[in-house]
């Protein structure tokens, strides 16, 4: 009895000891799978076709024509973005009305719904015979499978990715702030455009570049409503999807040429991340001035 | 008063404009009055530089504003490279960029350390003076409202107390809350009435003789350097030392029921030291007997 237990206590304690050691272990490996794992697909993409080819493929009439649809609606799309939702999320995030919380539910219902259900929903609203269809075409309006569906739909899809950030990094303003400037005689616009949107401007562009990346790679909802023109609707996401049987290395090029894009956003929003820093009005107690004349 | 805040009932008027007036319903916002509104942490835009910050208020510039204030030197910095007492003379100068009809100050010292709230509040108290403008200032020490004020408000829960002087504040307090606030010694007692005022009881122990006639519950108020030391053996009031500080050429002393403020000369006479029994005494003039809730 007490051999087995000297011996089991032994064990115990050298077990003891590489335990830390072992979840290190374990941990690093966990990583470097999820690392591969993620990584895998973007290497296999830019390795599959020598670069000449790849560089090659840049420059066919699909590719091009796919990216000047995608700069163009795009462009669009970000612009009516920024320029309406932002006072809209300036609204939302400052005021406090009834509803509110069900307005924001509304904001946020295109995050959840799928893509392909939302362009189903946006032809059946906007198309010829949808819900506002017919009185579209007594306008000489139709939408359905042009160039201003792909902006609606990216719209649709997007628009919630950007509003949902901009509320929440206005809400975050200080109060305080926007009140003084109220008695330094700022009025309700003034107050927005030179206070409120300079102190969220770091929330703001973190949204924008998350809505910006999340337009230029919408699919669902831009092939259903808009359909997939080459040179009128077709953006680089619906090109690699029509020549994905055709011609896989054109396909896989506009892929590539897709990850550029947004490895570039995502750096530009680090970028921007990092030139906002937070500037507090908070004093601390009484140091010296840290200021030097120039 | 600024126009964040909607009162339930009164009125606001500056001279002749009614800014709120609650049966009127009339409301006007904060960008049409003209009130310059310091917030306690002072709300600098972080965004601006200091005469970027005054340049909001003033829609153009005013370096001569900036050297009123003592910063002309820092227009380029931005807030969070000051200092607490600079930053708040830039909060100033932007408020007065504004050309305000009244100057508002929340707790103007509260966000500085105890060093620099002393020489930052006497530049304050000189600027001020210097203003010629309206100025109400809330604060809850009434050390700040001694330096800054030539009128002092009490309130208390919600109620205007006292209207006054710092003088009359101190030698008439309105209430037992006020007295406090002054740093009196604020004691419960029952008073006899007697040819010279009344004799008053401390329901603590020990006996205070008042100038003023009063009879049956009271409350009283002495300041602490009102009371005197005497002998403990033959004091008609008598307490037990918790603690001393010392001050400059004083000390405060904490004793259990009261304080009481010591000059340093007088201090070989009677031993002070935590647990010694001082024997104390007021003239009848200091010790005042509080009105009673219902005015008597």
């Amino acid at each position: 009895m007490t051999s087995t237990t000297h011996g089991g206590r032994a064990l115990a304690s050298r077990l003891a000891l590489l335990g830390p050691a072992l979840i290190m272990i374990a941990a690093t490996i966990a990583v470097a799978l999820v690392m591969a794992f993620l990584l895998l697909p973007v290497v296999a993409l830019f390795t599959y076709q020598p670069v000449h080819d790849l560089i090659h493929n840049f420059g066919t009439r699909v590719a091009t024509d796919a990216i000047l649809v995608s700069l163009k609606t795009n462009t669009i799309a970000f612009a009516i973005m920024i320029g309406l939702g932002t006072p809209v999320a300036y609204v939302i995030g400052r005021r406090r009305f009834p509803g509110r919380s069900v307005v924001i539910t509304i904001v946020e219902l295109p995050l959840v719904m799928p893509p392909a259900v939302a362009g189903l929903g946006l032809l059946v609203a906007f198309g010829r015979f949808g819900l506002l269809g017919q009185t579209l075409t007594v306008l000489g309006i139709d939408l359905a499978f042009t160039e201003a569906a792909v902006v609606l739909a990216i719209l649709f899809v997007a628009s919630p990715f950007y509003l949902r950030g901009a509320i929440a990094a206005f809400e975050a303003v200080d109060s305080t702030v926007l009140d003084v400037a109220g008695t330094l005689g700022a009025g309700p616009l003034r107050r927005m455009l030179r206070v409120a949107v300079p102190l969220a401007r770091a929330g703001l562009g973190a949204a924008a570049a998350l809505a910006f990346a999340r337009g230029v790679g919408e699919f669902g909802a831009t092939i259903l409503f808009a359909g997939s023109i080459q040179g009128t609707t077709q953006t680089l996401p619906l090109a690699v999807y029509s020549l994905f049987d055709a011609n896989l290395d054109q396909a896989i090029a506009i892929g590539v040429l897709l990850i550029i894009v947004s490895a570039a956003i995502l750096l530009a929003s680090k970028l921007v991340g990092s030139w906002t820093s937070s500037r507090s009005t908070s004093p601390s107690l009484g140091e010296p001035s840290s200021y030097v004349q120039p | 008063m600024a126009g964040l805040e909607r009162p339930r009932a009164g009125r606001i008027v500056l001279g002749q404009e009614v800014w709120f007036d609650a049966q009127r319903k009339r409301h006007v916002s904060p960008e049409r009055r003209r009130v310059g509104y310091l917030p306690q942490d002072y709300a600098l835009f972080p965004h601006l530089t200091v005469a970027g910050n005054v340049r909001f208020a003033a829609r153009r510039d005013r370096p001569d504003l900036l050297e009123r204030v003592g910063i002309g030197h820092l227009a380029s910095a931005r807030p969070s490279q000051l200092s607490g007492g600079e930053r708040q003379r830039a909060a100033l100068a932007r408020a007065l960029a504004r050309e305000p009809r009244v100057l508002l100050l929340d707790e103007p010292f509260g966000a500085l350390d105890a060093i620099t709230r002393q020489q930052v509040r006497d530049q304050l108290a000189d600027l001020l003076s210097t203003l010629k403008l309206p100025a109400l200032v809330v604060t809850h020490s009434f050390q700040d409202a001694l330096v800054l004020g030539a009128r002092l408000g009490v309130l208390d829960r919600g109620r205007l107390v006292q209207l006054d002087t710092a003088a009359e504040l101190l030698r008439r307090p309105a209430t037992a809350e006020v007295a406090a606030l002054t740093g009196a010694n604020v004691l419960a007692g029952t008073a006899t009435p007697n040819p010279a005022g009344s004799t008053i009881r401390l329901s603590a122990g020990g006996e205070l003789v008042s100038a003023q006639p009063a009879s049956g519950p009271v409350q009283i108020a002495v300041q602490p350097w009102q009371l005197e030391l005497c002998d403990p053996s033959s004091a008609a009031l008598t307490d037990r030392v918790v603690s001393v500080r010392h001050d400059h050429d004083r000390m405060l002393v904490r004793l259990t029921q009261l304080s009481v403020l010591v000059r340093a000369e007088s201090n070989g006479r009677w031993p002070i030291a935590e647990g010694e029994v001082l024997g104390l005494r007021a003239a009848p003039g200091d010790v005042r007997v509080l009105p009673s809730q219902d005015g008597r």
